[in-house]
This record gives structure tokens, C-alpha cells and sequence, in this order.
């Protein structure tokens, strides 16, 4: 049975596709983005141990040179993410399928589906596949929230086996993108082409961030290609938050509403019909 | 006695409509016609059992739910009305027969379910949805109290779809709203609904399926979330504040075992005396227009059994201090609240009162919201504003008490606005709470300025407004502000994602 590394998972979303779902992330992301508000799930733990003696409740200990983890005593206070210097957390847990189902059945009857998210879930592409043929047996959707950077037209596996997908385009322009993720927006746009083919693709999210990015560029660009795919297609306009950030990103302001309504309008303009501001 | 009569009459943030039921109720306070043993005074004085400002010589009963749709069938004889021809004169009607059915409150604490009763009179719909937004704006203005409450489904109809717009448009704190949402209702029809509720606090939602196995097809809801029977209603509403019985215990089985029964027996006592006073000497069934135009039949009627205070009941008997030891977080302590109502509604089950007909001569349990002056007392079996756990963990620890009060239980929640973007969330989480034996829920978003207190509504505005001195037209305005300076009404845990 596939195993992967679980950074945490949220019972009920209302943030993660359609209806009330089950939210699981995934730890280890191959992005670098700047904003990035989860940083404890890039990395995956070196059991360098430097978490351990940050953490007040003593839930933290070195079993032969690993660090490990005991839930039961956490406060979940997030000092030993705090201290973290690698960007991981040692709270990740190694599920298997039937790990992560166990949970899901928990709240079975509250949920429309799952979506699994991260880091970047596609890292882990093989667990993916075998968790949605048993999600679909219990008559569940699977989504996946990815930032794209795998090429899901040679991934007939995953493809096949996931609902829909929901996926990032941080920035339209290729300079920019590499220097907001570390990595080209190449693989991301041919995916977008590529899911929306198949009517597989739910949803595409931009991050509105003033001062750093051509937001008003690649809001338009983008829902450009949103309406000439498919304007049903939702598009996510999401305002930056200091929560969670590094360094100086914490001085960057959000958005104004107005902005956001601006940027919402001239989506529109282009033809999307399922503009959202959040 | 005459000097409080003397402060209603020169209060300056009552209205006019206030002070004259507060003058009534205290004109009915100064009879004592009940024959109230000494144990049962000491119970009250105590405020251990309270019959929540029903008064000492009850002329009616507490809750009345004619049977509209046989008015809107025949009309009334005694009203001169004649039945309806169109959605204007069947407006008027039930509007004109509302000012004649009383209640606890004076005021009708159930309309009707709404939707059935105006469907027969809609042919243009923009004429229909004027009618039906004047019609609801005049039952907020002119029914000053919050406790009125209408009901639409299970199915939809293009009635119910015009009350949820014009719903959402108004904002009105009256009427409460109740929507009945079976397996048949559809996902169109609820979600508008769950938008609804969004941006006016109603309606909440009723497991159709559940009221109908406990009370039949003839249900309503009523009041604050009250299953009764549609042309009768409940008698009288007694309650039992558990928070303050637990001190009289030893330990969790003294509680069970000996406390418990004596207060439930001293309680069924008071409630038989108050019910044989409304049928032997009111004279309220042999003379109502009501009774005689077959609106309300006695053989109709219940009486609720209510109950206060589990939460704070559980954490005295097992002396919990610490959080994960608390009622809502705790398995012993679930489990000792489960038992608790078990045992209560064994107890109860055993009492019988001949005139309770609608409920083969048996008390139906009710889990109370509890009253502006109650101080650290949490709703019926409700974990504490302050305790909740994650939703997820919320629905599945409250479900398992539902099953046994038809005549009322249900939890509130607020959500961030954030899930107006994804109604559907929503209707997951009703789908889900039903199927784990959820019997009501109710919920508004956190930027709504109509408010669910406990189980009726209040605009905030208004409430800030009656704190300022200046008269607020619903009565329900001051019970909220009692509500949340005593109970943190306004510190509810906004659930936001997760």
C-alpha cells in the first residue's frame, strides 16, 4: 500500500473545491514562492532536532536520531515550527491509504469529496492514485489543489483516477514567475490547456500582490485564457495575507478591496463568468 | 407590588404595546390560584424549577398552532371572513386572524407554514413577491416579538422561493423562520435557503424526516425551534436548570439516582396543576373562536418539558475543571450527559396527564434556550459558548442527544462570510448532521447584523440602541441584551475554514 508524508489534515474546508471536503496536505513542495504562507510544508525534516527543545509541552523527542512526534501531549502552540530552520515540520506523519480513509470515514457523511493538497501533492503522485480509487468507492469526489509543475499529460494514472483540479497560476509572465516560485510557468500553462481539455479543470487561483507582482497584467492575461477555454471555469482572486510569511514579505500590505473589485471587473471584461474575490 | 406597577408605567424604554403586557402579567401575578406544594415553591424559589414568566393563573395556553390552512379553507365566521380569491385577500386574512391568536408572548408564535398556504393564490409572480414582501414586512412591524415563527417545505414552491428573496432583502428580524428539509427537498431549493440564512440569520433547518416519526406529518415549528402539533400546540413550558439541581447531588449517581426523579416528579406535579387550570377553570376552550371554528382542537395539545443546564450540570458532578475534562471534550462527561437525558426521559416518560392527548398523555422533552437572566447557564444540552470544539467534532458530540426531545433541540453556529462563496459547504454539513441524528441547526455569518441570540433574532443595531436608553420595537430586543451581557452571545466561535 502507497505511503506518503502528511503535513496535516483539515476535517471539514470550505476553501477547497465544491461543497464541505476533506482537506489533506502533503509535505514537500518543489516551489520556492516568496509568498508563501505554509513554509513548514516545503521541506521534509532533516531530524536535525532543533525543534525539540523549543517545544514547551515536551512532545518532542530524538527516538534513534529521528525526531518524533507524540500528538497526544502537543498544545499545537507551533513553536517547533517557529524554530525550524529548514522549512518542515516534525509533525508530518508517514500515512497509508488506509490511514488516511480511516479519517475520512470519520466525517464521511458531512463531505462532498476530498482534495488533496500540500506543498505540492503531485510529488507523491503514485499515493494519489490508490487514495482516489478508494475514495470513488465510497462514492466521494477526489481534487487535487496542484501548482502544476508535473506534466499531466503524461500522467494517464492520476489523470484518470482524480475528479477535478484545482491549480495556481501565480504569475502569466515567465520572468516574473520564476522569480516570484524559482521555477517556469511553462509546464503551468500547457496544464491548464491540457485539464481544461478534459473538462478537468475546476478552478485557477491567482495571488494579488501589490508592489511585487503585475497583477493587472496577469489577472487579464489570464482570464483571457480562462474564457477562451472554458469561461465557466472559476477564477480565484486571492488577496495576500502577511499570515505565515518570511521576512520581509511581512511588510508587504494586503490588497485594497478596491483593487480587488478592479481586478474582478476587468476578469469579467474578458469573459470569465465565475469571478471570486477572496 | 403597586410600586413595580408604578416603574412599568413611567419606563421610558418600554413601548406602549410593552407596558401594557407588562401590566397584564403583573395584574396575573398578584392571584395565586395554584395549589403549589411547599417542596414545588422551594424548587422556584430556589430557581430550580421555572416556569419561565407564564404567569400564575394561565388564561390560555402557552403556545397556540391553529390550523391555518383550514382558515384559509373556510374562512371565519366570527372574523367575517370570507376564503380568499387571490394572493391580496388571502394576505389580509391570515394577517386579520393573526391579531386574535394568542400566546405566552400576546402575540402568535406560529404563522404557518407560509409556503403551502400562499402557493393556491400565485398567477403573476412579480405581484405575488409584492404581496408576500408587504406581507412579511407588516408581520415584523405589528408582531413585536421574535418568538413568531413561520415555516416553508419540504417541498419547494414558487411561494417559498419568493419568501427566501424577499427574506433577503428585508432582514427582518420577524418572523423567525423555519425551513423542513426532508430527502426530497432538492439541492436548488435548499441552497437557496443556506443563501438565505446567510445574509438574514434564517431560516434554520428541520429534519423533516425526524419530526414526522416523533409527532406526525402535522407538525410545526414554533417559537424559538418548538415541534408541535399544527391545530393544537404545547400547554405550558416548565424547565428544570440542571446547572442549579447538580448542587443538591453528592456525586453523579446520588444525581441519577435520587435528586433527578424528586425534582422531575416535584416538576410534572406543577406542570399538571398549571394544565388543569387552563382546561377546568380558564374557560379558554369553551369560549375561543379558535376552538369553535375547529382552528384548535384541546385534543391537539402536548406540554414541553424543559430542561436548562446539562453542560454545567455534568462539570459540577465530575468536579472538571480543566477543558479536556469538560462536557463537549470529554468522553466521561458526554457520557455522563447522555445518561443524565436518558434518565430524565425515562422519568418523564412515566409521568402521564390525561389532557396531553397529542402526545399520548405524556410530557415531551424540550431543551430550553435558556432566559436573558440566566448567568453562566449554557441552552439545553449545549457545550458552552467558549468550549466548542472544532464543527465536525460539535455535530457528532450534540447528535446523539436530539432523538429525544421532539418538542425542541438545536445548535446555533456562525460561520465566517467567507462561505457565502460556497453555499454548498453548507448544505453538506445539514446533509451530514441529519444523517448522524441532528434534529435542527441554525446558523448566520459573522458579518450578518441579524443575530440568532439562542433561538430567536435581534438585529445588533437594535440591541446597541436599547443599551443607549431608547425603545426598541421588538420585545425579544431586551432579552438579547440580557443574552449577551450574560451569556457572551457575541463571543460565539466563528467557525472559519475548518
Amino acid at each position: 500500500m502507497a505511503k506518503a508524508l502528511v503535513n496535516k489534515i483539515l476535517p471539514f474546508s470550505s476553501v477547497d473545491g465544491p461543497g464541505n471536503r476533506i482537506a489533506i496536505f502533503l509535505q514537500g513542495c518543489n516551489y520556492r514562492c516568496l509568498y508563501c504562507h505554509n513554509p513548514e510544508t516545503i521541506s521534509r525534516c532533516t531530524h536535525c532536532g532543533l525543534c525539540i527543545s523549543a517545544c514547551p509541552s515536551s512532545s518532542l523527542d530524538n527516538i534513534n536520531g529521528k525526531v518524533t512526534w507524540n500528538s497526544s501531549s502537543c498544545i499545537s502552540c507551533d513553536a517547533c515550527l517557529a524554530a525550524c530552520r529548514n522549512k518542515s515540520s516534525p509533525k508530518a506523519v508517514l500515512m497509508t491509504v488506509g490511514d488516511v480513509m480511516k479519517t475520512v470515514d470519520k466525517v464521511r457523511p458531512f463531505i462532498s469529496g476530498i482534495t488533496v493538497s500540500g506543498g505540492e501533492c503531485t510529488l507523491q503522485k503514485e499515493f494519489l492514485a490508490e487514495l482516489f480509487y478508494e475514495v470513488h468507492k465510497s462514492k466521494l469526489t477526489a481534487f487535487i489543489d496542484t501548482n502544476g509543475s508535473i506534466d499531466f499529460s503524461k500522467e494517464d494514472m492520476l489523470v484518470n483516477s482524480m475528479d477535478m483540479v484545482m491549480l495556481d497560476i501565480k504569475s502569466f509572465d515567465e520572468e516574473e514567475h520564476r522569480m516570484l516560485t524559482g521555477m517556469s510557468n511553462d509546464l503551468v500553462l500547457k496544464n491548464v490547456e491540457y485539464l481544461a481539455g478534459l473538462g478537468k479543470l475546476y478552478e485557477i487561483r491567482t495571488v494579488i500582490v501589490p508592489g511585487l507582482l503585475d497583477n493587472h497584467r496577469n489577472v487579464c492575461e489570464i482570464s483571457a485564457m480562462i474564457s477562451k477555454l472554458n469561461p465557466e471555469i472559476k477564477y480565484k482572486l486571492i488577496k495576500f495575507r502577511p499570515l505565515g510569511v518570511f521576512g520581509d514579505m511581512k511588510k508587504v500590505p494586503m490588497p485594497s478591496n478596491e483593487l480587488m473589485e478592479d481586478l474582478k471587473k476587468s476578469a469579467e471584461e474578458k469573459g470569465c463568468r465565475n469571478v471570486i474575490v477572496v | 407590588m403597586m410600586s413595580d406597577i408604578l416603574s412599568i408605567i413611567k419606563d421610558r424604554t418600554q413601548t406602549y404595546e410593552q407596558k401594557l403586557v407588562s401590566l397584564a402579567r403583573a395584574a396575573e401575578n398578584t392571584l395565586e390560584v395554584l395549589n403549589v406544594s411547599k417542596e414545588v415553591q422551594e424548587y422556584k424559589r430556589e430557581g430550580i424549577i421555572c416556569d419561565l414568566n407564564e404567569g400564575n393563573a394561565p388564561y390560555r395556553p402557552r403556545y397556540i398552532v391553529p390550523d391555518y390552512r383550514r382558515f384559509m379553507e373556510q374562512g371565519s365566521e366570527f372574523l367575517r371572513l370570507k376564503p380568499a380569491n387571490d394572493i391580496w385577500e388571502a394576505a389580509n386574512n391570515l394577517l386579520i386572524l393573526y391579531r386574535h391568536v394568542p400566546s405566552v408572548t400576546t402575540m402568535p408564535v406560529y404563522v404557518g407554514n407560509l409556503d403551502t398556504l400562499l402557493e393556491p393564490y400565485i398567477n403573476d409572480e412579480e405581484e405575488a413577491y409584492k404581496a408576500i414582501k408587504l406581507f412579511l414586512m407588516h408581520l415584523d412591524r405589528t408582531i413585536t416579538d421574535s418568538f413568531c415563527h413561520a415555516n416553508i417545505g419540504p417541498e419547494p414552491t414558487t411561494a417559498g422561493r419568493l419568501i427566501l428573496r424577499a427574506e433577503r432583502e428585508l432582514q427582518d428580524a420577524v418572523p423567525n423562520l423555519t425551513i423542513k428539509y426532508s430527502a426530497e427537498t432538492p439541492d436548488d431549493f435548499a441552497l437557496e435557503a443556506v443563501r438565505t440564512a446567510l445574509v438574514s440569520a434564517k431560516p434554520s433547518f428541520a429534519n423533516h424526516e425526524m419530526f414526522v416519526g416523533d409527532l406526525g406529518i402535522n407538525y410545526s415549528i414554533a417559537s424559538c425551534y418548538n415541534g408541535l402539533p399544527i391545530g393544537g400546540g404545547s400547554f405550558t413550558l416548565v424547565r428544570l436548570v440542571l446547572a442549579r439541581l447538580a448542587k443538591k447531588a453528592d456525586n453523579p449517581e446520588h444525581f441519577l439516582n435520587e435528586v433527578l426523579p424528586d425534582a422531575v416528579s416535584k416538576m410534572s406535579e406543577f406542570m399538571d396543576q398549571r394544565i388543569s387550570f387552563i382546561l377546568e377553570e380558564s374557560g379558554f376552550f369553551e369560549s375561543s373562536f379558535l376552538v369553535n371554528e375547529g382552528l384548535l382542537n384541546k385534543d391537539a395539545f402536548t406540554a414541553m418539558f424543559g430542561m436548562v443546564g446539562l453542560a454545567e450540570c455534568v462539570n459540577h458532578l465530575l468536579g472538571a475543571k480543566e477543558q479536556k475534562d469538560r462536557f463537549g471534550h470529554s468522553k466521561a462527561a458526554d457520557a455522563l450527559g447522555l445518561r443524565i437525558i436518558e434518565r430524565m426521559h425515562q422519568l418523564v416518560s412515566k409521568h402521564t396527564n390525561k389532557y396531553c392527548k397529542a402526545s399520548d398523555g405524556h410530557f415531551l422533552l424540550h431543551a430550553q434556550v435558556g432566559i436573558d437572566t440566566d448567568l453562566g447557564i449554557s441552552p439545553g444540552c449545549r457545550i458552552p459558548i467558549g468550549d466548542e470544539p472544532q464543527i465536525h467534532e460539535h455535530l457528532v458530540q450534540s447528535a446523539p442527544f436530539h432523538k429525544f426531545f421532539p418538542s425542541g433541540i438545536g445548535d446555533v453556529f456562525s460561520f465566517d462570510e467567507t462561505v457565502k462563496n460556497n453555499p454548498e459547504y453548507l448544505l453538506d454539513i445539514i446533509k451530514g448532521g441529519f444523517s448522524a441524528g441532528l434534529r435542527y441547526i441554525s446558523f448566520y455569518a459573522s458579518d450578518s447584523d441579524l443575530i440568532r441570540i439562542t433561538g430567536y433574532l435581534v438585529k445588533k443595531s437594535d440591541i446597541e440602541r436599547l443599551q443607549k436608553g431608547k425603545q426598541a420595537l421588538h420585545d425579544t430586543v431586551a432579552l438579547g441584551l440580557g443574552a449577551v451581557q450574560n451569556s457572551r452571545i457575541m463571543e460565539r466561535k466563528v467557525r472559519h475554514n475548518g
